[in-house]
């Protein structure tokens, strides 16, 4: 018995079967990483760096060699009032327009998941807004606003409403309230498609036992749909943050920042001071406020993510 | 409290009359009584049971639960409880906040309605899981708390629809036998939905026998595995089904442990030559498939042997076996139903 296991000959490999490179996981995993790295490092790391450096330096469009400045340029945007005034719109503007954004995207969800005819033809035109350039609906607002010819005002006019033009962009208050309804406009519908997305992932049977329950409408919205669905109205949140807290577009477009510099958000100063106004440093030191509440959204993000994950 | 059910020539049509889910059923169930309703999946059992709950409306026809006409009205006047299929827990709140869901709209003091909730978690043996969350719950402890949660309303009418089919098999045959005894002792009426003919006859005080919307057969246990209807009926409950041979325009049927090697057959009997090709052991029985010539038509059937039956069956070989008089069932070939009985060689044994 012996004799005849040790006379076995020895294994041979498959014929012609050899692993080849994309066999390997390693490999593989490096190539299909190696893109987002690069836009990564490229587009938002190195851009990062950068202004970290800018914030320190007495870089201008007209002088672009490096001096170290220490924090000069700290001391110059905050005796600045048009700073201070920026950072309080920002906040302003993105706490109004997200709770807006959340209450009528939910809103604006329960209309597309209801089942009617035409449906189709609605989610197309909910979905409008999204999916048209900042800057061309932001002009086209410029037009429904505009002080003389606004066909708002003409409207509200000849209802009997009003009896002189609003001046929407031309007063502050005004202003900023339409910036903030020009935010809520473009970022509702993808607020409602998010959290359309959470109301169908609920199980029907969990919707048709809570009937049987005897839960009303409002007992379902808020004990079963909303909590069920609450880390996706998060993630709706956070987006609508996000895109009104960093976008200078509408800001731009509408006002410029006027009147009297009344409207600035931290973008849109930052764009001034740094791109128009010539001044690298005060831009960057302005736009690095921008990170902290970036940084906070992210990880809430990521967060409301991983509890979706485990219900 | 118990109640009677009843729906009385119901129809439900889907796609714009496309597809009758309920075509023309009447069925009335008594107060307390545990109703099956059985049959192969899409045979609108669940619709049924979905219409009776409410959550479907009736294309035509009428619900009356405790004598009473309740068609559009919504489940919660309705006083039916629900167990689904994936038990449908709120997988956001503790096994006591779904237990006392049910309770909030009736307006009782925070405390009594806990109470409530806890005692039906004691008669449901999961008062030790009340604050864990339905995902760190096995299927059999959620199967308990969905049970908990549609009796603590104490509710005229349980529904539930195929609550066994998501245990493993094991679990199924003790949940069968708790479920059994559960409503023996709350005496709640029950309609029961499931596609499974061992839970239809295990639990069922009658079993309503469905197919393509329409009612086959309505009766107890007993009486649909004996007397069935039609031979769909014939052939969708009994494992395996009962052998039907074509004769003369009628199909006589009999179950397999009926066929039999003539010496253990009783009284009058039918005599058969089986000519046999393969025996299956299944726990204790050999199921033997083979060809059975002199009845009608020669015809593949299978015959049940029980274990106290140990004459020896060689495959390849024919047998002398026979069926008792009294256990053929005569069918009318065309449409299925059962029919006069016709003359079939008897012999007395």
């Amino acid at each position: 018995m012996a004799e005849t296991l040790t006379e076995t000959p020895p294994r041979q490999k498959l014929d012609g079967a050899r692993q080849r490179l994309s066999d390997r996981d390693g490999f593989l995993a490096w190539i299909f990483l190696v893109p987002t790295v690069v836009y990564i490092v490229v587009l938002v790391a190195i851009p990062f760096f950068l202004a970290i450096a800018f914030a320190f330096s007495d870089v201008t469009s007209g002088n672009p060699s490096y001096d170290w400045v220490g924090l000069e340029n700290f001391y110059r945007v905050f005796d600045d009032a048009v700073f201070w005034q920026a950072l309080r719109n920002t906040f302003v503007f993105t706490v109004i327009s997200m709770l807006l954004i959340v209450v009528l995207g939910k809103v604006l969800a329960m209309v597309l998941v209801a089942d009617f005819k035409g449906k189709w033809i609605v989610r197309f035109l909910v979905l409008l807004p999204w999916t048209t350039p900042v800057a061309l609906s932001s002009v086209t607002w410029l037009w429904l606003l505009h002080s003389i010819y606004s066909p708002i005002d003409w409207v509200l006019r000849n209802v009997g409403l009003i009896e002189e033009n609003s001046y929407f962009l031309g007063r502050p208050a005004l202003a900023m309230g339409s910036i903030i309804a020009v935010h809520v406009w473009r970022l509702v519908p993808l607020a409602a498609v998010i959290m359309m997305v959470g109301i169908l992932s609920i199980p029907d049977d969990i919707t048709e036992a809570s009937r049987i329950d005897g839960a009303g409408f409002w007992r379902r919205m808020f004990e079963v749909t909303i909590p069920l669905t609450f880390p996706l109205i998060a993630v709706a949140a956070l987006f609508g943050a996000i895109f009104t807290f960093t976008d200078m577009a509408v800001v731009y477009v509408l006002t410029g920042g006027g009147p009297t510099n009344s409207t600035h958000v931290l973008a849109s100063w930052s764009f001034v001071r740094g791109i128009g106004g010539g001044d690298i440093g005060q831009g960057a030191v302005i736009a690095l406020f921008l990170f902290p509440l970036l940084l906070a959204a992210a990880i809430l993000i990521l967060r409301a993510v991983r509890k979706m994950e485990t219900i | 409290m118990s109640v009677t059910v009843e729906v009385s020539n119901l129809v439900k049509q889907f796609d714009g009359g496309h597809v009758r889910a309920i075509d023309d059923v009447s069925l009335a169930i008594e107060e307390g009584e545990y109703l099956v309703l059985l049959g192969p999946s899409g045979c609108g059992k669940t619709t049924l049971l979905r219409t009776i709950a409410g959550l479907e409306q009736p294309t035509s026809g009428d619900v009356l639960i405790a004598g009473s006409v309740v068609n559009g009205l919504p489940p919660r006047v309705r006083k039916v409880a629900m167990v689904f299929q994936s038990y449908a827990l709120y997988p956001h709140k503790t096994v006591l906040a779904n237990i006392v869901f049910p309770l909030k709209p009736e307006k009782l003091p925070k405390q009594e309605r806990e109470a409530k909730a806890r005692w039906a978690a004691e008669l449901l043996g999961i008062d030790n899981l009340l604050d864990r969350k339905p995902r760190q719950l096995s299927g059999g402890e959620r199967q308990r708390v969905a049970l908990a949660r549609a009796l603590v309303r104490a509710p005229h009418v349980f529904l539930l629809d195929e609550p066994l089919s998501n245990l493993d098999a094991k679990l199924r045959a003790s949940a069968r036998d708790e479920l059994k005894q559960f409503q023996q002792r709350v005496g709640t009426t029950t309609v029961y939905v499931t596609h499974d003919q061992a839970e239809a006859m295990g639990l069922g005080d009658r079993i309503a026998v469905m197919d393509h919307g329409k009612l086959r057969q309505l009766g107890p246990p007993v009486e649909v595995y004996d007397d069935p209807a039609d031979t769909f009926v014939a052939t969708f409950i009994g494992s395996p089904p009962m052998n039907l041979i074509p004769r003369d325009g009628t199909l006589v049927g009999f179950r397999p442990e009926h066929l039999l090697p003539v010496e253990h057959v009783v009284g009058e009997r039918v005599d058969a030559s089986f000519h046999v090709d393969r025996i299956e052991y299944l726990s204790g029985d050999r199921h033997v498939y083979g060809t059975v010539s002199g009845i009608g038509k020669d015809t593949r059937v299978i015959a049940r042997l029980p274990a106290t039956v140990t004459d020896s069956v060689t495959p390849g070989e024919s047998h002398a076996f026979g069926v008792s008089v009294t256990r053929l069932r005569f069918f009318d070939a065309e449409s299925g139903l059962r029919s006069e009985p016709i003359q079939v060689n008897a012999e007395h044994g």
